[in-house]
């Protein structure tokens, strides 16, 4: 079992949705996020006070997979979020040391999916 | 001169500035997504400025003064010479000429702010700005004289628009299509909705544009007397009958009933009832405010989606259709039982009026698509119309103002 991270950019939301749907993975949790890679964020300005590059929203995507789908799943995010400028985000995959599903106390694999 | 008339004139004018802004403003920034609701804001109240200033320079002279050959006022009233305390007969005889200048001074305010609901969340600040001027300067203010001011060629041949519904609605709600069409599609649009980032924002406008259309409507009597009382109500009884029926609509056709159906009705009903207003009796205001739900519902909800085209918060949808309802249904239900002054319509025999008021949408129509053709091009050559496609997708107020409107942390 991995859990996969993505950060990809808002407006990809919808598209990464529709590849991930389309094999298969259609279970995930979805947050705003606050984050700064090399893309560089705008300045704000109020009444003369300045910020520059200050943080960027983006979007994170927190799912869970069994193995055989991590693939599948990577390649998905890749082909809904890609624009091939910085700012596209990261995927960050952990190993998952165990998954519980509340309804049913199922453990582990049958619980993810 | 009468104290009364004053008043409630003054009142009015006051009024209608809250539909701009406050009102409007609300309504549309609720309905574009979170990165670009300041840009509505900052669009609404920038209008106020500029316009508000145009109109005193040379934009009431235009609409109001001394005609030129039916077609344009003259400069002669430019920077407010010889608009004064005392009444102008042709247009008010019982309120200051001045006061008559500052009502319609709030017309041509929200006019090309209703413009906004075609082109939002993907203009540039610079290029809405020179269109704004260009656009209120060469379509409303001329469009305003033709039917509106003395000598005025559509006035003339006895066209009727009580308070705006052709030079207010239908003109900014075709130039509304047209831009859409030639800006294009927002980044992402793909025939499906964008969702809007704050209803109650919505709604606090609708309610706003509502409570203040008493004044663009029964303030457009210019006197406080039966005919403000009667425009009134049937204000109040379209908007509530196009309130209701949306939803209904909605209910069998969707299976529930949205605020923001009642709220977009509401809007459609003010709309339709304002050419009408001070014309029709209360009974025939409800048929006004039914239909206009029905076609106007047609219009956002299935021909837009059929034809694919993205005016972004339905600015032709609610305000070209539904002010090209009202004066054909001016020409239908207007009575001289109502108001003398006015004309009898299709209902009560007179054929005749029902063709002026097919007239003067004949004539709007194409005067609108072809000028906002010709001001999209020439600001578009000059600054260019649409952001980038980064700045649209980071969004207009961080790219196009440096701030955000929320805070994700703090």
């Amino acid at each position: 079992m991995k859990l996969i991270i993505a950060i990809i950019q808002t407006h990809k939301l919808e598209s990464v949705k529709r590849e991930l749907e389309a094999v298969d993975v259609n279970l995930m949790t979805v947050t705003n996020v606050l984050g700064q890679g090399r893309q560089k964020g705008a300045t704000e300005i109020y009444r003369g006070a300045k910020e520059a590059g200050g943080l960027l929203n983006k979007v994170r995507l927190d799912i869970a997979v069994n193995e055989n789908f991590v693939e599948p799943a990577i390649k998905a995010i890749i082909k809904g979020a890609h624009t091939g400028k910085v700012g596209d985000g990261k995927i960050f995959i952990i190993d998952l040391l165990e998954c519980v599903r509340i309804s049913s106390a199922e453990r582990g694999s049958v619980a993810i999916g | 001169m009468n104290t009364g008339d004053t008043a409630w004139v003054l009142t009015s004018t006051a009024l209608v500035l809250l539909m701009t802004m406050p009102g409007l403003a609300f309504f549309y920034g609720g309905l574009v997504r979170r990165k670009n609701v300041l840009s509505i804001l900052m669009q609404c109240f920038v209008i106020l400025c500029v316009i508000s200033l145009q109109w005193v320079l040379f934009g009431y002279s235009l609409a109001f003064g001394p005609d030129f050959h039916g077609i344009i006022g003259k400069l002669d009233w430019a920077g407010l010479r010889s608009v004064g305390s005392l009444p102008n007969t042709n247009y008010a005889a019982t309120i200051p000429h001045s006061l008559f200048m500052i009502f319609q001074a709030m017309f041509a305010i929200i006019t090309p702010a209703l413009i906004i609901g075609a082109y939002a969340e993907r203009v540039k600040f610079s290029a809405f700005l020179l269109f704004t001027l260009l656009w209120t300067t060469f379509v409303y203010d001329p469009l305003a004289h033709w039917v509106w001011g003395t000598g005025g060629w559509l006035k003339t041949i006895g066209a009727l628009d009580f308070a705006g519904g052709i030079v207010v609605h239908v003109s900014s709600g075709i130039s509304a299509l047209v831009l859409a069409l030639l800006l294009g599609k927002r980044i992402g649009y793909n025939h499906r909705p964008i969702r809007p980032h704050n209803l109650p924002f919505t709604v606090l406008g609708a309610a706003l544009l509502w409570f203040g259309w008493f004044g663009f409507n029964a303030g457009s009597a210019l006197a406080a007397d039966g005919n403000a009382v009667n425009a009134f109500i049937t204000t109040n009884t379209a908007t509530a009958a196009a309130g209701l029926t949306w939803a209904m609509i909605e209910w069998w056709h969707n299976g529930t009933p949205s605020i923001l159906g009642v709220a977009t009705g509401v809007v459609a009903g003010l709309v339709a009832i304002t050419p009408a207003c001070g014309f029709v009796n209360p009974m025939n205001a409800i048929f006004i405010g039914m239909i206009v739900a029905l076609i106007c519902y047609m219009a956002v909800a299935v021909i837009k989606a059929k034809l694919g085209y993205d005016d972004s918060l339905d600015a032709f949808g609610v305000h070209g259709v539904g002010g090209t309802w009202g004066t054909i249904a001016t020409g239908i239900f207007t009575e001289k039982a109502v108001n003398a002054a006015g004309a009898n319509g299709l209902l009560f025999g007179n054929l005749h009026q029902f063709m002026i008021q097919g007239l003067l949408v004949l004539v709007t129509i194409p005067f609108a698509i072809i000028m906002t053709w010709i001001i999209f091009k020439i600001v578009d050559a000059v600054i260019g119309m649409r952001v980038e496609q980064n700045s649209e997708i980071v969004g207009l107020d961080l790219t196009q103002q440096s701030e955000a409107a929320y805070t994700v942390i703090e």
